[in-house]
Protein backbone atom coordinates (compact mmCIF):
# COMPACT_ATOMS: atom_id res chain seq x y z
CA UNK A 1 0.00 0.00 0.00
CA UNK A 2 1.45 3.31 -1.07
CA UNK A 3 0.38 6.50 0.59
CA UNK A 4 -0.62 8.95 -2.10
CA UNK A 5 1.48 12.07 -2.21
CA UNK A 6 0.33 15.21 -3.97
CA UNK A 7 2.35 15.27 -7.20
CA UNK A 8 4.52 18.23 -7.99
CA UNK A 9 4.68 20.10 -11.27
CA UNK A 10 2.46 22.07 -13.53
CA UNK A 11 -1.05 22.41 -12.21
CA UNK A 12 -3.84 21.56 -14.68
CA UNK A 13 -7.16 22.89 -13.50
CA UNK A 14 -9.24 22.40 -16.61
CA UNK A 15 -11.51 19.83 -14.96
CA UNK A 16 -11.62 21.63 -11.63
CA UNK A 17 -15.18 22.80 -11.95
CA UNK A 18 -16.55 19.76 -13.74
CA UNK A 19 -18.03 16.60 -12.31
CA UNK A 20 -15.53 13.78 -12.34
CA UNK A 21 -16.14 10.08 -12.88
CA UNK A 22 -12.52 9.00 -12.48
CA UNK A 23 -9.52 10.32 -10.62
CA UNK A 24 -6.16 8.64 -11.09
CA UNK A 25 -3.22 9.89 -9.08
CA UNK A 26 0.33 8.74 -8.42
CA UNK A 27 -0.34 5.53 -10.34
CA UNK A 28 2.55 3.11 -10.84
CA UNK A 29 2.27 -0.35 -12.34
CA UNK A 30 4.74 -3.08 -13.19
CA UNK A 31 4.57 -6.17 -15.38
CA UNK A 32 7.05 -8.95 -14.59
CA UNK A 33 8.98 -6.49 -12.42
CA UNK A 34 9.38 -4.01 -15.29
CA UNK A 35 7.88 -0.56 -14.64
CA UNK A 36 5.18 0.11 -17.24
CA UNK A 37 3.32 3.07 -15.76
CA UNK A 38 5.15 5.77 -13.83
CA UNK A 39 3.37 8.37 -11.72
CA UNK A 40 0.25 8.67 -13.87
CA UNK A 41 -2.20 11.43 -12.91
CA UNK A 42 -5.38 12.39 -14.71
CA UNK A 43 -9.08 12.90 -14.21
CA UNK A 44 -12.08 12.16 -16.40
CA UNK A 45 -15.22 14.23 -16.47
CA UNK A 46 -18.62 12.51 -16.69
CA UNK A 47 -20.08 12.31 -20.18
CA UNK A 48 -16.84 13.09 -22.00
CA UNK A 49 -14.53 11.06 -24.19
CA UNK A 50 -10.90 10.70 -23.15
CA UNK A 51 -8.59 9.49 -25.89
CA UNK A 52 -5.44 7.69 -24.77
CA UNK A 53 -2.64 7.93 -27.28
CA UNK A 54 0.90 6.61 -27.29
CA UNK A 55 3.40 4.38 -29.07
CA UNK A 56 3.34 0.59 -28.76
CA UNK A 57 4.49 -0.47 -25.30
CA UNK A 58 3.58 2.92 -23.81
CA UNK A 59 1.34 1.27 -21.22
CA UNK A 60 -2.06 2.14 -22.70
CA UNK A 61 -3.58 -1.32 -22.40
CA UNK A 62 -1.90 -1.80 -19.00
CA UNK A 63 -3.64 1.39 -17.86
CA UNK A 64 -6.98 -0.16 -18.85
CA UNK A 65 -6.10 -3.34 -16.96
CA UNK A 66 -5.38 -1.21 -13.91
CA UNK A 67 -8.65 0.68 -14.29
CA UNK A 68 -10.47 -2.66 -14.46
CA UNK A 69 -8.57 -3.87 -11.38
CA UNK A 70 -7.11 -6.80 -13.31
CA UNK A 71 -3.51 -6.27 -12.20
CA UNK A 72 -1.87 -4.94 -9.01
CA UNK A 73 -0.78 -1.31 -8.90
CA UNK A 74 0.37 1.43 -6.54
CA UNK A 75 -1.33 4.79 -6.23
CA UNK A 76 -4.96 5.83 -6.40
CA UNK A 77 -7.67 4.89 -8.89
CA UNK A 78 -10.94 6.42 -7.74
CA UNK A 79 -14.11 5.80 -9.69
CA UNK A 80 -17.29 7.72 -8.93
CA UNK A 81 -19.83 5.84 -6.83
CA UNK A 82 -22.04 3.23 -8.51
CA UNK A 83 -20.04 3.38 -11.71
CA UNK A 84 -20.70 0.50 -14.12
CA UNK A 85 -17.91 -0.27 -16.57
CA UNK A 86 -18.30 -1.82 -20.00
CA UNK A 87 -15.07 -3.07 -21.57
CA UNK A 88 -14.15 -3.87 -25.17
CA UNK A 89 -10.71 -5.50 -25.35
CA UNK A 90 -8.46 -5.09 -28.37
CA UNK A 91 -7.84 -8.80 -28.87
CA UNK A 92 -10.48 -11.49 -28.72
CA UNK A 93 -10.09 -15.13 -29.73
CA UNK A 94 -13.19 -15.92 -31.73
CA UNK A 95 -11.92 -17.59 -34.88
CA UNK A 96 -11.83 -21.12 -33.41
CA UNK A 97 -14.96 -20.96 -31.28
CA UNK A 98 -18.23 -21.92 -32.97
CA UNK A 99 -20.33 -19.43 -31.05
CA UNK A 100 -23.15 -17.47 -32.64
CA UNK A 101 -23.70 -13.74 -32.12
CA UNK A 102 -26.96 -14.55 -30.30
CA UNK A 103 -25.17 -16.91 -27.90
CA UNK A 104 -22.31 -14.47 -27.31
CA UNK A 105 -24.65 -11.61 -26.44
CA UNK A 106 -26.27 -13.75 -23.75
CA UNK A 107 -23.00 -14.71 -22.04
CA UNK A 108 -22.41 -13.15 -18.64
CA UNK A 109 -25.48 -10.95 -18.90
CA UNK A 110 -28.42 -11.03 -16.54
CA UNK A 111 -30.82 -9.63 -19.11
CA UNK A 112 -30.35 -9.72 -22.83
CA UNK A 113 -32.39 -8.66 -25.83
CA UNK A 114 -29.98 -9.46 -28.66
CA UNK A 115 -32.09 -7.70 -31.30
CA UNK A 116 -32.19 -4.45 -29.29
CA UNK A 117 -28.47 -4.76 -28.54
CA UNK A 118 -27.62 -5.07 -32.21
CA UNK A 119 -29.89 -2.25 -33.30
CA UNK A 120 -28.12 -0.01 -30.77
CA UNK A 121 -24.84 -0.54 -32.64
CA UNK A 122 -26.62 -0.22 -35.98
CA UNK A 123 -26.23 -3.82 -37.11
CA UNK A 124 -28.80 -5.67 -39.17
CA UNK A 125 -29.85 -8.36 -36.70
CA UNK A 126 -31.38 -10.59 -39.38
CA UNK A 127 -28.04 -10.64 -41.13
CA UNK A 128 -25.75 -11.34 -38.19
CA UNK A 129 -27.73 -12.71 -35.23
CA UNK A 130 -27.22 -16.38 -36.08
CA UNK A 131 -23.86 -15.97 -37.73
CA UNK A 132 -20.77 -17.45 -36.17
CA UNK A 133 -18.70 -14.78 -34.40
CA UNK A 134 -15.56 -15.92 -36.21
CA UNK A 135 -16.95 -15.24 -39.69
CA UNK A 136 -18.06 -11.64 -39.06
CA UNK A 137 -16.22 -8.82 -40.79
CA UNK A 138 -13.87 -6.75 -38.61
CA UNK A 139 -16.42 -3.94 -38.39
CA UNK A 140 -19.30 -6.28 -37.53
CA UNK A 141 -17.25 -8.02 -34.83
CA UNK A 142 -16.28 -4.70 -33.22
CA UNK A 143 -19.92 -3.57 -33.20
CA UNK A 144 -20.99 -6.88 -31.61
CA UNK A 145 -18.32 -6.47 -28.91
CA UNK A 146 -19.54 -2.93 -28.25
CA UNK A 147 -23.14 -4.19 -28.13
CA UNK A 148 -22.09 -6.82 -25.58
CA UNK A 149 -20.42 -4.17 -23.44
CA UNK A 150 -23.54 -1.98 -23.60
CA UNK A 151 -26.10 -4.61 -22.55
CA UNK A 152 -25.67 -3.93 -18.82
CA UNK A 153 -26.19 -0.16 -19.30
CA UNK A 154 -22.67 0.88 -18.28
CA UNK A 155 -21.91 4.44 -17.24
CA UNK A 156 -18.36 4.13 -18.63
CA UNK A 157 -17.06 2.38 -21.73
CA UNK A 158 -13.40 1.37 -21.96
CA UNK A 159 -12.54 0.78 -25.62
CA UNK A 160 -9.11 -0.64 -26.41
CA UNK A 161 -8.47 0.29 -30.05
CA UNK A 162 -12.11 -0.27 -31.04
CA UNK A 163 -11.35 -0.34 -34.76
CA UNK A 164 -8.73 -3.11 -34.67
CA UNK A 165 -9.22 -5.28 -37.76
CA UNK A 166 -11.61 -2.78 -39.33
CA UNK A 167 -10.96 -1.47 -42.84
CA UNK A 168 -10.28 2.26 -43.14
CA UNK A 169 -13.66 3.14 -44.62
CA UNK A 170 -15.56 1.45 -41.79
CA UNK A 171 -13.69 3.15 -38.93
CA UNK A 172 -15.40 6.53 -39.08
CA UNK A 173 -18.97 5.11 -38.90
CA UNK A 174 -18.02 3.20 -35.73
CA UNK A 175 -16.83 6.39 -34.03
CA UNK A 176 -19.93 8.26 -35.23
CA UNK A 177 -22.06 5.49 -33.73
CA UNK A 178 -20.11 5.70 -30.45
CA UNK A 179 -20.62 9.45 -30.36
CA UNK A 180 -24.36 8.93 -30.76
CA UNK A 181 -24.43 6.34 -27.96
CA UNK A 182 -22.43 8.64 -25.70
CA UNK A 183 -24.85 11.49 -26.35
CA UNK A 184 -28.04 9.43 -25.96
CA UNK A 185 -26.99 7.40 -22.93
CA UNK A 186 -24.82 10.07 -21.31
CA UNK A 187 -21.96 7.65 -20.87
CA UNK A 188 -18.27 8.39 -20.48
CA UNK A 189 -15.83 6.89 -22.95
CA UNK A 190 -12.15 6.08 -22.46
CA UNK A 191 -10.65 5.18 -25.77
CA UNK A 192 -7.22 3.88 -26.76
CA UNK A 193 -6.23 4.89 -30.27
CA UNK A 194 -3.24 5.54 -32.52
CA UNK A 195 -5.14 7.86 -34.81
CA UNK A 196 -4.73 11.64 -34.37
CA UNK A 197 -7.75 12.27 -36.57
CA UNK A 198 -9.91 10.21 -34.21
CA UNK A 199 -8.51 12.14 -31.24
CA UNK A 200 -9.37 15.47 -32.88
CA UNK A 201 -12.81 14.53 -34.15
CA UNK A 202 -14.22 12.17 -31.55
CA UNK A 203 -12.66 12.93 -28.17
CA UNK A 204 -12.87 15.79 -25.71
CA UNK A 205 -9.65 15.20 -23.82
CA UNK A 206 -6.35 13.58 -24.65
CA UNK A 207 -3.99 11.63 -22.41
CA UNK A 208 -0.69 10.89 -24.17
CA UNK A 209 1.32 8.13 -22.56
CA UNK A 210 4.85 6.92 -22.94
CA UNK A 211 5.10 4.99 -19.67
CA UNK A 212 4.53 8.39 -18.03
CA UNK A 213 2.09 11.12 -19.06
CA UNK A 214 3.59 13.20 -21.90
CA UNK A 215 0.49 15.28 -22.48
CA UNK A 216 -2.89 15.74 -20.81
CA UNK A 217 -5.28 18.36 -22.02
CA UNK A 218 -8.07 19.19 -24.43
CA UNK A 219 -8.01 17.15 -27.61
CA UNK A 220 -8.01 20.13 -29.95
CA UNK A 221 -4.59 21.04 -28.62
CA UNK A 222 -3.17 18.10 -30.55
CA UNK A 223 -3.20 20.34 -33.62
CA UNK A 224 -0.43 22.52 -32.15
CA UNK A 225 3.19 21.76 -32.96
CA UNK A 226 4.17 22.03 -29.29
CA UNK A 227 1.70 19.35 -28.32
CA UNK A 228 2.79 17.04 -31.13
CA UNK A 229 6.40 17.59 -30.08
CA UNK A 230 5.41 16.65 -26.52
CA UNK A 231 3.66 13.49 -27.73
CA UNK A 232 5.94 12.28 -30.48
CA UNK A 233 9.28 13.86 -29.57
CA UNK A 234 11.67 12.73 -26.87
CA UNK A 235 9.34 11.78 -23.99
CA UNK A 236 9.16 14.51 -21.37
CA UNK A 237 6.96 13.53 -18.48
CA UNK A 238 4.45 16.04 -17.22
CA UNK A 239 3.08 15.68 -13.74
CA UNK A 240 -0.54 16.60 -13.89
CA UNK A 241 -2.53 17.39 -10.81
CA UNK A 242 -5.96 16.04 -10.12
CA UNK A 243 -8.60 18.67 -10.36
CA UNK A 244 -10.18 20.06 -7.24
CA UNK A 245 -13.73 19.90 -8.59
CA UNK B 1 -9.78 -28.79 -25.13
CA UNK B 2 -10.09 -28.23 -28.86
CA UNK B 3 -11.52 -24.74 -28.31
CA UNK B 4 -8.90 -23.93 -25.69
CA UNK B 5 -6.29 -24.73 -28.37
CA UNK B 6 -5.10 -27.47 -26.05
CA UNK B 7 -6.11 -30.51 -28.11
CA UNK B 8 -2.67 -32.06 -27.85
CA UNK B 9 -2.56 -31.19 -24.17
CA UNK B 10 -5.67 -33.31 -23.66
CA UNK B 11 -4.05 -36.13 -25.58
CA UNK B 12 -0.75 -35.96 -23.72
CA UNK B 13 -2.51 -35.56 -20.36
CA UNK B 14 -4.10 -38.97 -20.83
CA UNK B 15 -0.67 -40.65 -20.71
CA UNK B 16 -0.07 -39.15 -17.27
CA UNK B 17 -2.55 -41.73 -15.96
CA UNK B 18 -0.17 -44.61 -16.61
CA UNK B 19 1.71 -44.67 -13.25
CA UNK B 20 -1.63 -44.48 -11.41
CA UNK B 21 -2.94 -47.45 -13.38
CA UNK B 22 0.29 -49.31 -12.61
CA UNK B 23 -0.05 -48.65 -8.87
CA UNK B 24 -3.65 -49.87 -9.06
CA UNK B 25 -2.49 -53.17 -10.57
CA UNK B 26 0.36 -53.55 -8.09
CA UNK B 27 -1.74 -52.78 -5.00
CA UNK B 28 -4.85 -54.61 -6.23
CA UNK B 29 -7.35 -51.78 -6.46
CA UNK B 30 -9.23 -50.52 -9.49
CA UNK B 31 -6.41 -49.25 -11.74
CA UNK B 32 -8.63 -46.59 -13.27
CA UNK B 33 -9.16 -44.94 -9.88
CA UNK B 34 -5.37 -44.75 -9.67
CA UNK B 35 -5.32 -43.40 -13.22
CA UNK B 36 -7.84 -40.69 -12.41
CA UNK B 37 -6.02 -39.72 -9.21
CA UNK B 38 -2.76 -39.33 -11.12
CA UNK B 39 -4.46 -37.41 -13.90
CA UNK B 40 -6.12 -34.95 -11.57
CA UNK B 41 -3.13 -34.42 -9.27
CA UNK B 42 -0.90 -33.91 -12.33
CA UNK B 43 -3.43 -31.52 -13.86
CA UNK B 44 -3.52 -29.46 -10.65
CA UNK B 45 0.29 -29.37 -10.44
CA UNK B 46 0.54 -28.36 -14.11
CA UNK B 47 -2.17 -25.71 -13.58
CA UNK B 48 -0.35 -24.30 -10.55
CA UNK B 49 3.14 -24.35 -12.11
CA UNK B 50 1.73 -22.68 -15.25
CA UNK B 51 0.20 -19.92 -13.12
CA UNK B 52 3.41 -19.12 -11.28
CA UNK B 53 5.94 -19.66 -14.10
CA UNK B 54 3.85 -18.71 -17.19
CA UNK B 55 5.42 -21.65 -19.04
CA UNK B 56 2.95 -22.92 -21.66
CA UNK B 57 0.56 -25.76 -20.81
CA UNK B 58 1.89 -27.68 -23.82
CA UNK B 59 5.47 -27.64 -22.53
CA UNK B 60 4.51 -28.59 -18.97
CA UNK B 61 2.20 -31.39 -20.06
CA UNK B 62 4.88 -32.60 -22.50
CA UNK B 63 7.41 -32.83 -19.68
CA UNK B 64 5.06 -34.52 -17.22
CA UNK B 65 3.64 -37.02 -19.71
CA UNK B 66 7.06 -38.31 -20.74
CA UNK B 67 8.02 -38.65 -17.07
CA UNK B 68 4.75 -40.46 -16.30
CA UNK B 69 5.19 -42.75 -19.31
CA UNK B 70 8.72 -43.63 -18.20
CA UNK B 71 7.60 -44.35 -14.61
CA UNK B 72 4.53 -46.29 -15.78
CA UNK B 73 6.50 -48.53 -18.14
CA UNK B 74 8.99 -49.39 -15.37
CA UNK B 75 6.44 -50.34 -12.71
CA UNK B 76 3.52 -51.79 -14.65
CA UNK B 77 3.44 -55.57 -15.36
CA UNK B 78 3.83 -56.34 -19.08
CA UNK B 79 0.41 -57.91 -19.74
CA UNK B 80 -1.43 -55.10 -17.97
CA UNK B 81 0.75 -52.58 -19.81
CA UNK B 82 -0.85 -53.57 -23.12
CA UNK B 83 -4.33 -53.22 -21.61
CA UNK B 84 -3.46 -49.86 -20.06
CA UNK B 85 -2.04 -48.53 -23.31
CA UNK B 86 -4.74 -49.84 -25.66
CA UNK B 87 -7.75 -50.44 -23.40
CA UNK B 88 -9.99 -53.46 -23.25
CA UNK B 89 -13.63 -52.73 -23.91
CA UNK B 90 -14.37 -56.46 -23.87
CA UNK B 91 -13.48 -56.50 -20.18
CA UNK B 92 -15.89 -53.70 -19.29
CA UNK B 93 -18.41 -55.09 -16.78
CA UNK B 94 -21.85 -53.69 -15.96
CA UNK B 95 -20.51 -51.86 -12.89
CA UNK B 96 -17.88 -50.09 -15.05
CA UNK B 97 -20.63 -49.05 -17.46
CA UNK B 98 -22.83 -47.69 -14.64
CA UNK B 99 -19.91 -45.80 -13.08
CA UNK B 100 -19.02 -44.35 -16.50
CA UNK B 101 -22.62 -43.27 -17.07
CA UNK B 102 -22.87 -41.60 -13.66
CA UNK B 103 -19.53 -39.83 -14.14
CA UNK B 104 -20.62 -38.66 -17.59
CA UNK B 105 -23.87 -37.19 -16.23
CA UNK B 106 -21.98 -35.40 -13.43
CA UNK B 107 -19.42 -34.11 -15.94
CA UNK B 108 -22.18 -32.78 -18.23
CA UNK B 109 -23.95 -31.06 -15.31
CA UNK B 110 -20.74 -29.47 -14.02
CA UNK B 111 -19.81 -28.36 -17.53
CA UNK B 112 -23.19 -26.69 -17.76
CA UNK B 113 -22.42 -24.73 -14.59
CA UNK B 114 -19.10 -23.34 -15.87
CA UNK B 115 -19.90 -23.35 -19.58
CA UNK B 116 -20.57 -19.63 -20.07
CA UNK B 117 -17.66 -18.60 -17.85
CA UNK B 118 -15.36 -20.92 -19.74
CA UNK B 119 -16.45 -19.65 -23.15
CA UNK B 120 -16.03 -16.02 -22.11
CA UNK B 121 -12.55 -16.77 -20.73
CA UNK B 122 -11.65 -18.45 -24.03
CA UNK B 123 -12.74 -15.35 -25.94
CA UNK B 124 -10.87 -12.95 -23.64
CA UNK B 125 -9.51 -13.72 -20.20
CA UNK B 126 -9.45 -10.00 -19.32
CA UNK B 127 -13.08 -9.69 -20.31
CA UNK B 128 -14.01 -12.64 -18.10
CA UNK B 129 -12.05 -11.33 -15.09
CA UNK B 130 -13.52 -7.86 -15.55
CA UNK B 131 -16.96 -9.50 -15.24
CA UNK B 132 -15.97 -10.97 -11.89
CA UNK B 133 -15.32 -14.49 -13.20
CA UNK B 134 -12.62 -16.37 -11.30
CA UNK B 135 -10.85 -17.71 -14.40
CA UNK B 136 -8.25 -19.66 -12.40
CA UNK B 137 -10.92 -21.57 -10.47
CA UNK B 138 -12.96 -22.15 -13.63
CA UNK B 139 -9.89 -23.57 -15.39
CA UNK B 140 -9.19 -25.82 -12.41
CA UNK B 141 -12.70 -27.24 -12.49
CA UNK B 142 -12.34 -27.65 -16.23
CA UNK B 143 -9.10 -29.63 -15.76
CA UNK B 144 -10.88 -31.79 -13.19
CA UNK B 145 -13.60 -32.54 -15.73
CA UNK B 146 -11.07 -33.35 -18.44
CA UNK B 147 -9.25 -35.67 -16.02
CA UNK B 148 -12.40 -37.54 -15.07
CA UNK B 149 -13.60 -37.91 -18.66
CA UNK B 150 -10.18 -39.10 -19.83
CA UNK B 151 -10.06 -41.61 -16.94
CA UNK B 152 -13.39 -43.08 -18.08
CA UNK B 153 -12.19 -43.24 -21.70
CA UNK B 154 -8.97 -45.02 -20.75
CA UNK B 155 -10.90 -48.19 -19.87
CA UNK B 156 -12.32 -48.32 -23.39
CA UNK B 157 -9.46 -47.32 -25.68
CA UNK B 158 -6.43 -47.10 -23.36
CA UNK B 159 -4.12 -44.24 -22.52
CA UNK B 160 -2.61 -44.06 -26.02
CA UNK B 161 -5.88 -43.74 -27.90
CA UNK B 162 -8.08 -41.89 -25.42
CA UNK B 163 -6.85 -38.57 -26.79
CA UNK B 164 -8.98 -39.47 -29.79
CA UNK B 165 -12.17 -39.25 -27.72
CA UNK B 166 -11.17 -35.80 -26.47
CA UNK B 167 -10.20 -34.39 -29.85
CA UNK B 168 -11.77 -36.04 -32.90
CA UNK B 169 -15.53 -35.85 -32.16
CA UNK B 170 -15.01 -32.19 -31.19
CA UNK B 171 -13.15 -31.19 -34.35
CA UNK B 172 -15.65 -33.11 -36.47
CA UNK B 173 -18.50 -31.21 -34.79
CA UNK B 174 -16.69 -27.91 -35.26
CA UNK B 175 -16.70 -28.45 -39.03
CA UNK B 176 -20.50 -28.39 -39.05
CA UNK B 177 -21.35 -25.91 -36.28
CA UNK B 178 -22.15 -22.24 -36.29
CA UNK B 179 -23.19 -22.15 -32.65
CA UNK B 180 -22.15 -23.70 -29.35
CA UNK B 181 -25.39 -25.65 -28.84
CA UNK B 182 -25.00 -27.49 -32.11
CA UNK B 183 -21.28 -27.94 -31.45
CA UNK B 184 -21.72 -29.62 -28.06
CA UNK B 185 -24.62 -31.75 -29.30
CA UNK B 186 -22.75 -32.95 -32.41
CA UNK B 187 -19.58 -33.63 -30.38
CA UNK B 188 -21.52 -35.96 -28.10
CA UNK B 189 -23.33 -37.64 -31.01
CA UNK B 190 -20.10 -38.20 -32.98
CA UNK B 191 -18.39 -39.61 -29.87
CA UNK B 192 -21.23 -42.07 -29.29
CA UNK B 193 -21.40 -43.11 -32.99
CA UNK B 194 -17.61 -43.66 -33.06
CA UNK B 195 -17.71 -45.84 -29.95
CA UNK B 196 -20.72 -47.90 -31.06
CA UNK B 197 -19.61 -48.39 -34.64
CA UNK B 198 -16.09 -49.30 -33.47
CA UNK B 199 -17.49 -52.02 -31.22
CA UNK B 200 -19.89 -53.26 -33.93
CA UNK B 201 -17.00 -53.49 -36.40
CA UNK B 202 -15.30 -56.07 -34.18
CA UNK B 203 -17.96 -58.46 -35.49
CA UNK B 204 -16.37 -58.16 -38.94
CA UNK B 205 -12.73 -57.80 -37.84
CA UNK B 206 -12.53 -60.21 -34.92
CA UNK B 207 -8.71 -60.14 -34.80
CA UNK B 208 -8.60 -56.39 -34.31
CA UNK B 209 -9.17 -54.94 -30.80
CA UNK B 210 -12.09 -52.47 -30.51
CA UNK B 211 -9.91 -49.48 -29.53
CA UNK B 212 -8.34 -48.91 -32.95
CA UNK B 213 -11.71 -49.58 -34.66
CA UNK B 214 -13.33 -46.86 -32.53
CA UNK B 215 -10.57 -44.51 -33.70
CA UNK B 216 -11.03 -45.48 -37.37
CA UNK B 217 -14.78 -44.86 -37.15
CA UNK B 218 -14.22 -41.46 -35.62
CA UNK B 219 -11.66 -40.46 -38.23
CA UNK B 220 -14.10 -41.54 -40.97
CA UNK B 221 -16.77 -39.27 -39.44
CA UNK B 222 -14.25 -36.44 -39.26
CA UNK B 223 -13.36 -36.92 -42.96
CA UNK B 224 -17.04 -36.82 -43.91
CA UNK B 225 -17.59 -33.60 -41.92
CA UNK B 226 -14.67 -31.96 -43.73
CA UNK B 227 -16.28 -32.81 -47.09
CA UNK B 228 -19.74 -31.61 -45.96
CA UNK B 229 -18.19 -28.43 -44.55
CA UNK B 230 -16.41 -27.74 -47.85
CA UNK B 231 -19.57 -28.37 -49.88
CA UNK B 232 -21.54 -26.03 -47.61
CA UNK B 233 -18.91 -23.33 -48.00
CA UNK B 234 -18.98 -23.60 -51.78
CA UNK B 235 -22.76 -23.66 -52.09
CA UNK B 236 -23.52 -20.83 -49.57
Amino acid sequence: MVVFQEPRGQRMNMLATEEQILNVSGLNAKLQNQPILDNINFTVKKGTTLAILGPNGAGKSVLFRVLLNLIPYEGKVEWAEKVKIGYVPQNVAVSDIPISVREFLSIGKSKCDPVAALSLVKLNNKKVLDKRLGVLSGGELRRVLIAWALIDDPSVLLLDEPTTGVDVGSEEPIFLMLNGIKRDRKITILLITHDIHIVQEYSDYLLALNKCVTFFGRSEEIASMATQQAIYGEPICVETLKSEG
Amino acid sequence: MVLEKMALVGDALSHVALPGIAIGYLLNFNPFIGGFAFLFVSAVIIWYVQRITKISFEALVGASFTLALAVGIIIIPEIELVEALFGSIADVVILDAVVAAVISVVAVLLTRVIYKKLVLAMISEDLAISKGIDVAKTNLLYLFLVSIVVAVGIKIVGTLLVGFLVIVPAIAARNLSSNMFRYTLLSAIFGVISAFSGVLLTGYFSDVPPGPLVVFSGIAIFAVTIIIGRIKKITV
